[in-house]
């Protein structure tokens, strides 16, 4: 295997990480306030990394092109964070949230990655209260579970709809005592535009300030990406706008490989596209699918009655209704994973029975929670005989005090009241699996270049279980990468300051400098969001929930194409040296042209189904996903040489030792 | 939907601005007012013009980025919203609408909608954390049981975005209702305790710093304020504060 060893520790499964934690190099305190570590992108990841790499002692600068440390997308999470707690005493365990989490993924993650996210995933949970992370609760005052898809216990905490804001805002509070002390340099509205490297090693960076255009250098020993992920590549998505590939993809350019890039998250409940001005999609968190039942009509004909206003979902019978992922999935019923739930729900549609104008849509429907709740509440208030009307009163009120933030959001985009009507929901791009590959310990194959949080590929394999990205992000910044980054500084004790004006740095600059004059001087006649929709169109339409070899060739020439396209007629306004939000975008949508035919590429040579991605040619006769272990049970791992189409796949495969692969079924 | 743009207009932080008039034709009710905006812009670039720079992320209400003055009113004519969230059926055929940024000495202008919030990081990193190391090992989630009541409270003080609405809406441009909701979270939660006393003092004196106004209890902060922060934050904080001094 050569240049991928995964550096997976021997031992048993349960003791790899502190065994490995026993023996890996420490550097001593002193020696640490020698050390600069560059930590790009303030989500979970990058925020609890420079937290805690700046409280270990080490000089931490972070950069994030948002104006503020705690705006990065993260922030937008809304179910929930898992962790192996098991205070429900529902039969949870490291074991279990292991297992579970590799099952999700269909069986494409790293064993021991997994394990280690698994065990580390209830200091997450004791770390976050502790810093003031409020998390709901019960009457008695401890902590509140719920439930996520994919699994068949209650592990996820949550704070409301808002997790992700409370944990980032936790991360972002442990930064700012740090920004205090002055152990982390907080650079904000800052973008990377290119990794330098220094005798192989990751040495800086090269950022611009986007407020005044001016290009910066920036030395260090090491440099942690936490950029995210690069899902934006679709155009439309619940990704922020801003949101781009562009740190992972200059590591890429520089020796970085990039590992299942394919590997894509559509989330079965989305707000529906309205229509072609549409500039982004709203999640429906997946918690609401522990309350909300997923439905469309039966028949047809009522399907077009709906679609043409002359029917009203709650005017149909029960008997009418199709509760098509309880009938085809009843032991995990409207919980099933991600995938399974979004392709059940193409597959509806595809078939003539959406719900929207332009058939795109599925029903979410509370009615039954409304009045289970209401009915419960209406006992234990001591109402013997209570009416419908009370007890629907009642339980709206349950479901808003669980629910209430999303439902007001969801009224606020679609003006319908979903206390009322069932939700119109539809999949949409939400998160991607693939990434920079890494090693056990973060590291990408630039040694000194680590990628933490959704950025990197390690844990989630073709599909990510809910609630998981936030553990993830956590674990990683949190307890991983400040461990494992120390026995790659360790060598670096008697280095000394990275001097900035080195001939690295000099090329490095002058590279970036070339590319926005070139970004700047196309002189055609469209913007850079009509090549960035036109990409996403290309994405979506075939490369997106179901794929085939023939559209992914199609993908490939056409995204060519595109490209060659952009970099002769983009229209870029303004100038360089000021602060020139299209000239950001440009840049980033151009990182977007090449990943995406890297994409499809990537998807073409997996001739397999599994977890998000699903080639039409390899199916089962009920149309589940049909994994081919014996020719794929490895990650795809690209190498750059030049054009996208000349990426080179290096294959890590995959050792199951601890679990035995199976057919995965939510049945 | 024909509307009448007005919007302010600035090349950077050291030029003057202007208001600038847009017609705009061809708006659809069920796009959102960001949206309406990305037509303005793809038009002027189209032209050859300089699109219209404005803060925008998460365009889902929660990153809090977003931050226009619409008519006069933070985050525009709907409540409990940001301006990401605002959809143009608001608004009706021939309507006139003026979008100027956030106005406080506080929040000096980078470009045309554009502003420099960094004032609230500032205030943040005086005193916004519980000061425990990330890399130890705390005690068990569940040994620090807290009162549902009080965990609610704090986590509605919590789900301030820092988006700067109660600024803009206050006519003295004070930073009262952010500084207090910052505080108040961890005054009410036990792990906030021990650094109670430093941490409103070094908050306050930071936020005095920035050159926000005083509070004068208009309560505008709080009608304009997308997450809905409760006024009550503020009597906390002064109480807080109040306690801190005696002590001190």
């Amino acid at each position: 295997m050569g240049i991928l060893d995964s550096k997976v520790p021997s031992g048993s499964l349960a003791d790899k990480w502190t065994n490995h934690k026993n023996h890996i190099e420490l550097v001593n305190p002193a020696n640490k306030r020698n050390i600069d570590i560059i930590v790009v992108g303030t989500g979970l990841a990058g925020g609890s990394a420079a937290a805690t790499l700046a409280e270990l002692g080490y000089n931490v600068k972070t950069f994030c092109y948002q104006d503020s440390p705690r705006r990065a997308h993260s922030i937008a999470a809304q179910g929930g964070v898992n962790a192996a707690k098991n205070y429900q005493g529902d039969g949870d365990s490291v074991y279990r949230l292991f297992y579970d989490t590799v099952k999700g993924g269909d069986y494409r993650s790293r064993e021991a990655n997994v394990y280690r996210l698994a065990e580390v995933s209830t200091n997450i949970i004791d770390q976050c209260v502790a810093q003031g992370v409020p998390f709901a609760r019960e009457y008695g005052g401890l902590l509140d579970n719920r439930s996520f898809g994919g699994v068949l216990v209650s592990r996820t905490f949550y704070a409301k709809g808002q997790t992700g804001q409370q944990l980032l805002l936790g991360a972002y509070a442990a930064m700012n005592r740090q920004i205090q002390r002055g152990k982390i340099q907080s650079h904000t509205r800052h973008e990377m535009l290119d990794i330098v490297l220094v005798d192989g090693k990751a040495r800086g960076i090269i950022a611009r300030n986007l407020v005044t255009g001016e290009i910066e250098r920036h030395s260090a020993h090491a440099v942690v990406l936490a950029t995210g992920g690069y899902g934006n590549l679709f155009f439309l998505s619940t990704y922020c706008m801003g949101a781009n590939v562009m740190a992972a993809w200059k590591a890429h350019k520089r020796g970085a490989f990039f590992a299942n890039p394919c590997f894509t998250q559509i989330h079965p409940t989305c707000i529906p596209v309205s229509g072609d001005h549409q500039s982004k999609l709203t999640l429906m968190s997946e918690s609401l699918r522990n309350d909300g039942r997923i439905w469309v009509p039966k028949r047809l004909e009522d399907a077009q009655a709906i679609r043409e206003g002359k029917l009203k979902p709650t005017q149909l019978k029960e008997e009418d209704r199709d509760y098509y992922l309880e009938r085809r999935y009843p032991a995990f019923g409207n919980l099933v994973p991600r995938d399974v739930a979004s392709r059940a729900a193409k597959e509806r549609c595809d078939a003539g029975f959406g719900v929207n104008k332009t058939g795109e849509a599925v029903y979410l429907d509370f009615d039954a929670a409304i009045m289970r709740y209401g009915k419960e509440k209406a006992l234990t208030s001591g109402m013997k005989n209570p009416d419908n009307k009370t007890v629907r009163k009642l339980g709206e009120e349950i479901v808003e005090a669980k629910y209430g933030n999303l439902f007001q959001m969801y009224e606020k985009i679609v003006d319908q009241n979903p206390y009322k009507t069932p939700m119109m929901i539809y999949p949409a791009v939400h998160y991607t699996m693939g990434g920079l590959w890494v090693d056990y310990n973060l590291q990408t194959t630039i040694p000194g270049c680590y990628a933490a949080g959704e950025a990197n590929f390690s844990d989630h394999g073709a599909n990510r279980l809910g609630a998981s990205a936030l553990m993830q992000g956590l674990a990683d910044g949190y307890f991983v990468l400040p461990y494992t980054i120390g026995d790659y500084l360790s060598n670096d004790i008697r280095t000394g300051k990275i001097p900035t004006d080195s001939p690295e740095f000099d090329a490095a600059e002058t590279n970036v400098t070339d590319r926005l004059k070139k970004l700047m001087s196309g002189k055609g006649e469209h913007s850079v969001d009509y090549y960035h929709k036109k990409l996403g169109k290309i994405m979506w339409n075939k490369c997106g929930m179901s794929r085939n070899a023939k559209e992914l060739q199609e993908a490939i020439d056409e995204i060519a194409e595109l490209r060659a396209d952009f970099w002769e007629n983009v229209k870029v306004p303004g100038t360089i040296d000021s602060k020139n939000q299209e000239l950001e975008k440009a840049g980033r949508v151009a990182d977007f042209l090449e990943l995406g035919e890297l994409f499809a590429k990537d998807a073409l040579t997996r001739n397999e189904s599994c977890g998000g991605h699903f080639r039409e040619e390899y199916q089962t006769p009920e149309g589940e996903a049909l994994r081919d272990d014996e020719n794929f049970k490895f990650v795809s791992s690209w190498e750059y040489k030049g054009e996208p189409k000349d990426a080179v796949l290096h294959k890590e495969e995959l050792v199951y030792e601890n679990i035995e692969l199976k057919t995965r079924s939510y049945k | 939907m024909k509307l009448h743009l007005k919007i302010w207009r600035q090349k950077d932080a050291n030029s003057k601005g202007q208001m600038v008039d847009y017609p705009l034709n061809g708006i659809e009710e069920d796009m959102s007012f960001l949206e309406m905006l990305d037509v303005l812009n793809e038009q002027l670039i189209n032209k050859g013009e300089e699109p219209v720079e404005f803060d925008h992320d998460c365009r889902e209400g929660i990153c809090g980025t977003c931050s226009l003055m619409i008519n006069g009113r933070a985050h525009g004519p709907d409540t409990r919203i940001t301006v990401c969230q605002l959809h143009m059926r608001s608004f009706k055929d021939g309507d006139e609408i003026v979008i100027e940024p956030w106005r406080a000495k506080a929040f000096p202008v980078i470009k045309d909608l554009i502003v420099d919030r960094s004032a609230f990081e500032r205030i943040q990193q005086a005193g916004g954390y519980i000061s425990v190391n990330t890399s130890g090992n705390p005690v068990d989630a569940n040994a620090i049981p807290i009162e549902k009541d009080i965990a609610d409270k704090a986590f509605n003080a919590a789900t301030c975005i820092g988006c700067g609405a109660c600024v803009a809406a206050c006519k003295n441009a004070s930073a009262m209702l952010f500084t207090s909701a910052k505080v108040s979270q961890f005054a009410l939660l036990p792990q906030g305790q021990v650094e109670a006393t430093q941490r409103v003092q070094n908050m306050v004196r930071q936020m005095d710093l920035e050159g926000f106004g005083n509070c004068t209890n208009t309560g505008a902060c709080e009608v304009e304020c997308p997450k809905g922060i409760s006024l009550e934050n503020i009597a906390l904080m002064n109480s807080e504060y109040l306690a801190a001094s005696v002590k001190a």
